[in-house]
């Protein structure tokens, strides 16, 4: 029967090797010829090592380095360290079904988000507000507290997006083990929580978060729009110094940039290479650790510490989301007022030509988008299934590959590739250019509830006579049909946040509501910075919805499917 | 009527053959059971029977059903019905739905499609269940409205994969006799496969055993 579906599988391995890994690998390739000196285009023709030179001479590059080592491996370390915490606290306290309040955190787009924490920690920000009648500030306080030059406030903003993602991995991984059972035992020998926690749970949990765990790191050590509202300015991080370097109006800065994009891949390799290095050390030594069999009763205070930051942070996570519709909402607002004195819609109605165009640019490219991925995320699934046979671990790579690879390292040399498609700055362009990032998500969100659906179903179907095209369609999706919206409202959140691919594929041209608001998220006005934002912060928001009430309506009379018996 | 299986044996992924090669008759209207240990390969030789075998398995022998070979007849096509433990009604399809989603083609228009699925509800004592959502049935109820959905589609065979284990003890003997005389009485060939001693003596068929190589 594996000759079922070979066509099929052909043509999805078809479209994910040219539409997906060639434009990556091709984008690599044509960055890298001109970070060794070849760009024909501005006639260089021989390999050098000149471009490297000029990247090290250029000013602030050492600063920028340091800035984004510091970055993105503080916050994706910390945001583990919490997230273990914070679950092995609460874990046990947790109704069934708690993880589905960190949608907010996840849907919400990085861009929106930054620009909320701006409003929080700036020196005219809530924070400040709050604490102006104690500290006796009539006027904001002179202190850099956004786009500080350590980085303190982009830490933070990364952290309030990583934090709830690995904590969400880690429940999920949780799920799988039994934990109350493991962790009585262990307390029975009389090992402390925590310590249960470090030398039983997580060793069982750590290779099922593994992959979450470098795709965040490489986005941390990568981001742009979160680095240019809330990072250091000047110098700003290596990503966002790269990204002006390809945009400055001397050409011949594509070489240095390039050597830069080529560096911050090679980063973003070394830090994934060091957390595998990491965890090969750390084996023996904790087996050693564990066999001396210390019980070691005094983690407690670091769990509470854990719990209270982790707290804290999503806090202000949920503040700075509610700042964007107030500051759009606002009209009169001085400090050190709480609230605003006088409330308007003028923000919203002053602009709304160009917010109603960059909506509607949105909107096409995220359904658009999130569509074709669905469409091949559900052949690649529905092609396993037709072979009867799971995914083998080159298929797994591929799909995470561009998660993994920094997306500031190929799109430049995607878009030469592009321009000699004749693609160049293309509303199709921006498509392919953000499917290559929605579809590796969608995929990830889809595999683990289709592969779960009980294959005597399908056999059962088919032993009542239908094929394989009636099983899909009069079986299959109907009953898979919530875990595929949900999928689809995950690939709108990503096609939404999505700001270096369409500012590069876009050639600038391509207006959309993420790179409007990181645009304006320098300029001085918070309202109309606000409108763009919330707008930004809401379209995932609907799609989660929509995901939320298709299925809740069209099964309400269906138990076993309409959520009330999912977690 | 009747399924003719000819040394059948099957083959996991390692070459290892599951057990020791199987030939054997089943007659219309009989209920031949199959046992053996758990892990031997009871399910398996059901999903190969039937063309629902996972990739890395392989069948050698042959199947045949009313002297015609369904050994690579894809499994929609072999009219085999299978029945489940749990009885896998189909969770976003109403119980009348389910049972008319295995109707042949050749039964056309929608009344008489749907007086079928009626009669076949009356007869399993779900009259007034068409709009029933499945999944507020009780255990025996879906036992009955499985087997039904199986013998609308007008199967040449059936098997059974410990169709009666999940039931309370009381209403297990129930289920069995319902089973049992909607085969005898549509005498169609039938291959059980189950733990239970006492499901083999309710069949009062052949009783195999599957051993291990």
């Amino acid at each position: 029967m594996s000759h079922d579906g070979r066509n099929l599988r052909g043509m999805v391995l078809g479209v994910v090797s040219f539409g997906l890994i060639a434009p990556i690998l091709l984008g690599l390739w044509q960055t890298a010829t001109a970070a060794f000196g070849i760009l024909p285009a501005l006639g260089h023709q021989t390999p050098t090592l000149a471009p490297w030179a000029m990247l090290a001479d250029l000013p602030g590059f050492a600063t920028s380095l340091r800035m984004t080592l510091v970055t993105g491996l503080g916050s994706t370390l910390l945001a583990l360290l919490l997230a273990t915490g914070f679950c092995a606290t609460v874990h046990a306290r947790l109704p069934p079904g708690s993880a589905r309040l960190l949608t907010p955190f996840l849907a919400v787009p990085h861009a929106a988000m930054a620009v909320g924490l701006a409003f929080l920690l700036a020196p005219s920000g809530w924070i400040a507000r709050a604490m102006a009648p104690l500290a006796g500030w009539m006027t904001p306080p002179d202190i850099a507290t956004v786009n500080d030059d350590w980085g303190v406030a982009l830490t933070i903003g990364l952290l309030v997006k990583e934090l709830p993602f690995l904590l969400l991995v880690i429940l999920s991984a949780l799920s799988q083990i039994p934990v109350a059972r493991q962790m009585a035992a262990g307390r029975a020998l009389g090992y402390g929580r925590g310590v249960v926690w470090v030398k039983i749970i997580m060793p069982q949990v750590w290779p099922l978060v593994r992959l979450p765990v470098w795709v965040t790191l490489a986005y941390a050590l990568s981001a742009v729009d979160m680095a240019i509202i809330l990072g250091p300015s000047n110098p700003p991080t290596l990503a966002v110094a790269i990204m002006r370097w390809f945009f400055d109006p001397d050409p011949q800065m594509i070489l240095p940039a390039s050597a830069g994009a080529i560096l911050q891949a090679t980063l973003v390799a070394a830090g994934v290479t060091l957390l595998y290095i990491a965890e090969r050390v750390a084996a023996p030594i904790g087996r050693w650790w564990l066999r001396r069999g210390g019980r070691g009763l005094s983690t407690e205070p670091g769990l509470w510490l854990a719990t209270a930051a982790s707290v804290l942070l999503m806090a202000a996570g949920l503040i700075a989301m509610l700042s964007l519709v107030t500051w759009s909402l606002s009209w009169r607002w001085t400090f050190p007022d709480l609230l605003p004195a006088s409330w308007s819609l003028k923000p919203w109605a002053a602009h709304s030509g160009d917010w109603t165009r960059a909506l509607n640019r949105t909107l096409i490219l995220a359904l658009t988008t999130t569509c074709l991925s669905l469409v091949l995320a559900m052949a690649w699934l529905e092609g396993e299934d037709r072979a009867r046979r799971g995914r083998a671990a080159w298929a797994e790579a591929l799909i995470y590959l561009p998660l993994l690879i920094p997306q500031i390292g190929f799109l430049y040399g995607l878009n030469v590739v592009f321009l000699r498609l004749g693609l160049g700055g293309s509303l199709t362009a921006v498509i392919w250019a953000q499917t290559l990032f929605v579809f590796p998500y969608v995929m990830i969100t889809l595999s683990d509830p289709w592969r779960a659906l009980d294959p005597r179903i399908t056999a059962t179907a088919a032993a009542l006579g239908a094929g394989p095209t009636r099983r899909l369609i009069a079986v299959k999706l109907p009953i898979l049909l919530r875990p595929i919206l949900t999928a689809a409202a995950i690939g709108v959140a990503v096609s939404v946040a999505q700001y270096l691919p369409t500012l590069f594929m876009g050639a600038g041209r391509i207006a959309t509501l993420t790179t409007e608001a990181v645009a304006l998220s320098s300029g001085s006005d918070r309202r109309v910075t606000g409108v763009y934002a919330t707008l930004q912060a809401a379209l995932p928001f609907a799609a989660y919805f929509v995901a939320f009430a298709i299925p809740a309506m069209l099964h309400r009379n269906r138990r076993a499917l309409s959520g009330a018996s999912h977690a | 009527m009747s399924l003719d299986l000819t040394a059948i044996c099957i083959r996991n992924t390692a070459g290892k053959a599951l057990f020791a090669p199987l030939t054997l008759r089943v007659p219309p209207g009989e209920v031949v059971t199959v046992m053996g240990p758990s892990g031997v390969g009871k399910s398996t030789l059901l999903d190969g029977i039937g063309g629902h075998l996972s990739h890395g398995f392989h069948l050698t022998g042959t199947v045949m059903l009313n002297d015609q070979d369904v050994t690579h007849t894809p499994a929609e096509a072999r009219r085999i019905g299978v029945v489940f433990q749990d009885a896998l009604l189909f969770p976003h399809l109403s119980v009348g739905d389910n049972l008319a989603f295995g109707l042949p083609q050749h039964l056309k228009g929608r009344d008489p499609r749907r007086a079928a699925v009626d009669a076949a509800l009356d007869q399993a004592g779900l009259d007034g269940l068409y709009s029933r959502d499945p999944a507020t049935l009780s255990g025996g109820q879906r036992a009955r409205a499985a087997l039904m959905r199986s013998l609308l589609a007008e199967p040449l065979a059936l098997l059974l994969d410990e169709p009666f284990a999940k039931l309370d003890a009381a209403l297990r003997d129930d289920i069995r006799q319902f089973t049992f005389a909607h085969v005898h009485q549509r005498a169609i060939p039938t291959l059980m496969v189950t733990h239970d001693p006492a499901d083999a003596d309710a069949a009062s068929g052949e009783v195999i055993q599957l051993t291990t190589l």
